[in-house]
């Protein structure tokens, strides 16, 4: 990375940026509601309410307390000392939304889903769930308000993610599992949106990404920001000044894009990080910006994975989170715009940076998170020790232990 | 006129109702399918809707999941499906609508498709996850004086207000999805299909077609009264699947085809007789 990216960023943002989405729900060219008719009523329902309920004092009110009294924030931002001497550049900070209940990012969007879902009137929550951390966080505040969930999930990742179906369980969730496709996160949600059709009326479709129809991109960001509005707030006291560098990972891109947003017009370096899975050569990756296409999937626009015909593919990545063909559609935006780039991480770095990170800070990090942190361990000791990175750590890793496992044993066998 | 609007106006004319059937393109294979569609055409049938397998049908239920898992398998494609219409124009004057989620036409190529479905012999088509809020996208492609249809999905859910817009832009006939649900899901609602259809009729003069869980012969003839055809799809899947790899598939087909033809013939002769009754 070189500072003369920052000036240039300085310089393109001092045009005033255009808000979005527009009111149809669209990024420049990506976004929309491409679904079918029976939904529409639903969503164009759920825009309504989100605009009127959302600007709500008591509704502010009550999700404020939640975030604070239930969730823990604001969550820590911490200076990652070890791992900053051991990879010798630039300094790293973490971003602990490991340490929000539940135990990654996610609660953010699901409390401010489950509290508009009740003042709509909605009695049950549905929602589909990769690495199961969504699932987990939507059961949580299902649990929490009273209301009936169900969470969809494919068998692959309900065998690689079994804590976190235990977990949901006991939250009182029914979890759906999902054989069609390669049962991971693109056939929950595929699952997740034929049972909405059918149960619309009194059910509200909690959807964990930054993608989906609108107004889901916009509504699931607005929910996350909070993770880069705390960031802002807390680098003042420490490190002292704004830092240069922001990374997340990205699968549908929540987490990224809570903590880019309120930084899109400072003078900011915004790194996303995808999934290369085995290597983007490979064609087993889920690097959707890096290699994909544009395309509509699950009711938007933006880039996908698919082959020429139009096909949607199979992703591929160790992170059941970061398992995903699409991509929010506010990320196909800055990704032409070149406000935001976007790297990629496969399976092997990420999780050799887990174990860095585990042994270094004693922070087991999810495998979704972990890519960020590889990005970091790539290229921070490459930076002037004056660079300020932040980083967030979007989950916890103990949902992680059992791949981590299968994967040291599977490995002895090759030795062997 | 068109092919939809000619067999629509023809039907009208004897006082029958039409059987549309949905079958995916190219399910199991593109000549096997090529021989089945072919067959059901000559049986009686009205308007084919071709389904266009995609990978991720959100709209579909297992058994039209598994029959656009088979024709892929099979090497089908919308490229597939339109070379399919092309062979079989030759055949049949069967009026053919493509029905297709977004992404296999966008991937395709807005220009080439309006270029090539046309010159194949589709009649228009049906895109179940394009609602008429995206579907500007697509208006600097359409041809010209074109007559080909873009048929409009109207759903239970759909409020009034907005049905009568939606209606405004359709044309061919309008599709009204029978229930809040996805496609072969049981479980129909005679009396508010009944409603509905009568809000849509007097807002467009578009011949109306009901879809979406209509299994039976029994089925079709209990609704074919309110609207003027029935969209038959599982049930045509379902015989596909169960035997396909026998030789009477076909045959099979054609039975069925006759069958619903039938069963919507006899309660539209009884309507006319009451009809008549009523007048004199």
């Amino acid at each position: 990375m070189e500072r003369h990216g920052i000036h240039s960023d300085t310089q393109a943002t001092r045009q005033k940026r255009v808000p979005v989405p527009d009111r149809h729900g669209h990024f420049g060219p990506y976004g929309g509601r491409y679904v079918a008719e029976t939904l529409m009523p639903a969503l164009l329902e759920l825009e309504e309410a989100y605009g009127r309920i959302s600007k709500e004092p008591s509704f502010r009110r009550e999700l404020h307390d939640l975030l604070v009294d239930y969730v823990g924030r604001p969550t820590p931002l911490f200076f990652a000392r070890r791992l900053t001497e051991h990879l010798g550049g630039a300094r790293i900070y973490l971003k602990r939304e490991d340490l929000a209940h539940t135990g990654a990012h996610k609660i953010n969007n699901t409390i401010g889903q489950g509290l508009l879902a009740r003042r709509m009137g909605k009695k049950k929550l549905i929602a589909e769930t990769g690495a199961g951390q969504h699932g987990v966080a939507t059961a949580t505040a299902a649990a929490l308000f009273g209301m009936e969930c169900r969470v969809f999930m494919g068998v692959e990742d309900i065998d690689r993610q079994a804590p976190n179906v235990h977990r949901m369980e006991l939250l009182g969730a029914e979890v759906i599992p999902v054989e069609s496709g390669a049962g991971t996160l693109k056939d929950a949600m595929n699952e997740a949106m034929r049972y909405w059709v059918s149960a619309v009326t009194d059910t509200h479709y909690v959807i964990g990404s930054v993608a989906g129809p609108h107004p889901y991109p916009m509504m699931v960001r607005d929910f996350q920001v909070i993770i880069g509005e705390e960031v802002k707030e807390q680098a003042r006291a420490n490190p002292g000044r704004q830092p240069d560098v922001l990374v997340a990972c990205v699968g549908g891109g929540s987490n990224a894009l809570g903590l880019f947003y309120p930084f899109l017009d400072d003078p900011v370096e915004l790194v996303g990080v995808e999934a290369a899975g085995e290597s983007i050569m490979s064609g087993r990756h889920a690097a959707t910006l890096g290699a994909g296409t544009t395309g509509v999937l699950h009711g938007s626009k933006s880039y996908v994975l698919q082959e020429r015909d139009g096909q949607i593919r199979e992703a591929h990545s160790i992170s059941a989170g970061l398992d995903y063909p699409g991509v929010g559609p506010e990320h196909a935006m800055l990704k032409d715009s070149g406000r935001a780039r976007y790297a990629s991480i496969d399976d092997e770095e990420a999780l050799e940076a887990f174990h860095l990170l585990s042994r270094l800070e004693g922070i087991i990090p999810a495998l979704e998170s972990a890519h960020a942190v590889a990005w970091c361990v790539k290229e921070a000791p490459a930076l002037p020790p004056e660079t300020i990175i932040v980083v967030n750590l979007s989950g916890r890793g103990d949902k992680d232990l059992d791949i981590i496992a299968r994967r040291a044993a599977a490995e002895k066998g090759t030795v062997k | 006129m068109n092919r939809i609007d000619k067999r629509f106006a023809e039907l009208r004319e004897k006082g029958e109702k039409a059987l549309v059937g949905f079958v995916l393109a190219g399910d199991p294979s593109f000549d096997r399918s090529l021989e089945l569609l072919a067959a059901m055409c000559d049986a009686g049938l009205d308007v084919l809707e071709l389904g266009v397998p995609f990978s991720d049908p959100t709209a579909d239920g297992p058994v039209i999941q598994r029959g656009g898992l088979r024709a892929l398998k099979g090497g089908s494609s919308l490229a597939n499906a339109i070379a399919i219409t092309g062979a079989l124009r030759k055949k049949t004057d069967v009026p053919v609508v493509l029905f297709s989620y977004y992404n296999p036409i966008f991937a395709y190529g807005l220009e080439a498709f309006f270029r090539d479905a046309p010159a194949a012999g589709a009649d228009g088509m049906l895109v179940v996850d394009l609602p008429p809020e995206e579907a500007a996208e697509m208006n600097e492609y359409l041809p010209d004086g074109n007559d080909f249809a873009l048929i409009r999905l109207v759903a239970p859910t759909t409020p009034p207000e907005r049905m009568r817009a939606i209606v405004k832009n359709a044309s061919g006939f309008i599709y009204l999805i029978s229930k809040a649900g996805v496609t072969g899901s049981g479980g129909l609602d005679p009396e508010g299909i009944r409603k509905q259809a009568a809000t849509l009729r007097a807002a467009s003069e578009l011949p109306l077609c009901v879809g979406f869980g209509v299994s039976t012969p029994d089925d079709a003839a209990m609704l074919a009264p309110f609207v003027d055809g029935v969209v038959i799809g599982s049930t045509f899947e379902n015989i596909i699947e169960e035997y396909r790899d026998s030789p009477d598939l076909a045959e099979r087909l054609a039975e069925r085809v006759r069958a619903f033809k039938t069963a919507m013939g006899e309660t539209a002769t009884t309507n006319s007789r009451k009809k008549g009754r009523m007048d004199g």
